[in-house]
């Protein structure tokens, strides 16, 4: 029987589980939020201006969200460009391309399979940030009510669900940077200049939404989808920034993963 | 291509590879047959390594064609290696996995019976013991080895091999060897490519010369030696009047003095009427000795000198 996508994604996984730098991305991402909350624990201010800040000191079940606000910066983005930007090109310049790509799978295959392993990496340094954010807070505040963005009182146990919506709805956007990341490491072929191409990217966006100072373009710029869980938190729930989201997000992650496709499947493996 | 042999492991038809305004592969034909152990020589940066790797579908030819029984690696991957594997330059692994975990994660991108056959390539190879060992601290000889044990999994009908014997100690050159004849033996189809003339004069039953990226030769060695000129030692009682007659003669090609003997080449009547006139002359003929070509006299002769010289062609 012929390997099959999966086949390939299961080693990806195997081998980011394999490296120490893969621990170190996770491993930061989920002391964020338990550095946030010692900081908070140390003093009697807070960013209680930030979206769902209110809620700190009052409930844990907020801390995560808060901790992604400012994580979505520029963090997470980092975090992603170093693991997107890497995957391809590392194994190129190490050689390890051309002997994986003489077996039984399409090179179309092997791209599928580190496309997906580097979305799980960017799912699984969310589901930390969360995690220890919802453990953290909830032992330092308690597990309560939250206030949403519209001024609702919403139950701990609903506010957890929307939480993990909320991650979902963040997740959506970083997976097209992780896109774009993938795209340049196999057109590049150099791990440096897709993370840094990446994180030049992404700033080019902040810097657009920054400069041009027309609203409607705004909304479609990828930067802009890292605020749509915001949606989430309100009652009832806000849904045009979500759905913008999605689609906004589709179109920027199907771009460069088709062209990252139609180079690496016609491309020459050259020197080690 | 006009016919395509199913049972051929290797034919090429005038392949070319353009960087640039570097020609590295020019009007390249390669065939292997089944059941040789063909070596690929040339020197360093002669184009046999980019020649190798469109064999294996990992460069596009600007032009023509390659068929791995009669299946094409431009078009028809990875069909087309079924029942062919190798590598080429150094092999390369995952240098934070352990040597197991290498060949685990080859097999499953071979998929069928390759996980079934790690043990048994892992004793081929002589690597057993440190196969729980990260492949990250393994010298270069034992990537060597580990290279052709994870091409060993495909079970392959054609083994394409890079300087299979690069970085391996003088034992591990004997190993490798015995283990390329072995598997020859068995039925396996081996192309090599080699800098070192004495391994292939050991191993191969038929070669290719590349030179500045053009085919210059590709035959048997037995036809290779014998297309050489012959050539011939001779010590006399009068050096110096015999070497005025070989420099007088244009049959007689590049007489040198080496020492204390003369060296020329000439065809066999040639040297025959060479000794009568010699003893016409009153000259004593001590020694005429004719030496047979070796490999690396014949692999300088076809690598050297004229960039563009006649392409010696092998008797069909």
């Amino acid at each position: 029987m012929r390997p099959t996508t999966f086949t390939a994604y299961r080693w990806e996984v195997r081998k980011l589980l394999s490296q120490k730098r893969t621990y170190i991305g996770v491993g930061a991402a989920a002391l964020l939020p338990v550095v946030f909350v010692s900081v908070m624990a140390l003093q009697t201010g807070g960013p209680y201006d930030a979206p769902l800040g209110h809620n700190l000191r009052h409930t844990g079940i907020a801390l995560a969200l808060v901790v992604l606000t400012f994580a979505s910066r520029f963090g997470a983005q980092l975090a992603t460009a170093l693991v997107a930007g890497d995957i391809v090109a590392n194994e190129d310049a190490g050689g390890t391309l051309k002997m994986i790509l003489t077996r039984s799978l399409r090179r179309g295959q092997i791209l599928g399979g580190k496309i997906l392993a580097s979305f799980t990496y960017v799912v699984a340094l969310l589901a930390a940030l969360l995690a220890t954010g919802l453990v953290g807070g909830t032992i330092a505040w308690g597990f309560n009510p939250v206030i949403d963005l519209s001024g609702h009182r919403v139950s701990a146990l609903h506010a957890l669900g929307l939480s993990f919506a909320a991650l979902a709805v963040f997740s959506v956007p970083l997976l097209s940077i992780a896109s774009f990341g993938i795209f340049l490491s196999a057109v590049t072929r150099s791990s440096a200049a897709a993370i840094v191409g990446t994180l030049v990217y992404e700033l080019v966006q902040e810097a657009v939404v920054g400069l041009v100072h027309w609203q409607p373009l705004h909304h479609y710029m990828l930067s802009a989808q890292f605020d749509a869980w915001h949606g989430v938190f309100q009652t009832p729930v806000f849904w045009p920034p979500v759905v913008r989201a999605l689609w906004v997000s589709a179109l920027f992650a199907a771009v460069p993963l088709a062209l990252a496709f139609l180079v690496f499947s016609r491309r020459d493996v050259a020197g080690d | 291509m006009a016919a395509v042999d199913h049972l051929i492991p290797v034919s090429a038809r005038g392949l070319v590879k353009r960087y640039g305004e570097i020609l590295a592969v020019d009007a390249v034909d390669l065939n292997v047959e089944p059941g040789d152990i063909y070596g690929f020589l040339g020197p360093n940066g002669a184009g046999k390594t980019t020649a190798m790797r469109m064999l294996l579908g990992l460069l596009r030819p600007d032009r023509g064609e390659v068929r791995l029984f009669g299946r094409d690696p431009q078009h028809e991957l990875p069909e087309a290696l079924d029942g062919v594997a190798g590598f080429v330059e150094t092999p390369r692994f995952y240098g934070y996995l352990t040597g197991r975990k290498n060949l685990e994660l080859f097999a499953a991108f071979d998929g069928g019976d390759a996980a079934e056959r790690i043990d048994d390539v892992l004793d081929v190879v002589g690597l057993q013991h440190r196969s729980g060992d990260k492949v990250g601290g393994y010298s270069q000889g034992m990537k060597q080895r580990l290279g052709l044990a994870v091409s060993l999994l495909r079970n392959p009908r054609l083994l394409i091999l890079d300087e299979p014997t690069n970085g391996l100690d003088p034992g591990g050159i004997r190993d490798m060897r015995a283990l390329l004849k072995e598997l020859a033996g068995r039925g396996m189809t081996i192309f090599l490519s080699s800098h070192l003339l004495a391994e292939v004069e050991e191993l191969c039953t038929r070669v290719s010369v590349i030179r500045a990226g053009a085919i210059v030769y590709e035959g048997s060695l037995a036809q290779l030696h014998a297309s050489a000129s012959p050539r011939y030692r001779l010590r006399t009682s009068d050096q110096d009047t015999t070497e005025a007659i070989l420099v007088g003669d244009s049959r007689v090609r590049e007489p040198t003095r080496e020492g204390d003997e003369l060296v020329f080449d000439a065809d066999e009547a040639t040297v025959l009427e060479l000794s009568r006139a010699l003893a016409a002359a009153g000259i004593g003929i001590a020694a005429l000795v004719p030496e047979t070509a070796t490999l690396e006299r014949l692999f300088f002769e076809l690598t050297e000198g004229d960039p563009h010289p006649h392409r010696l062609e092998a008797v069909a």
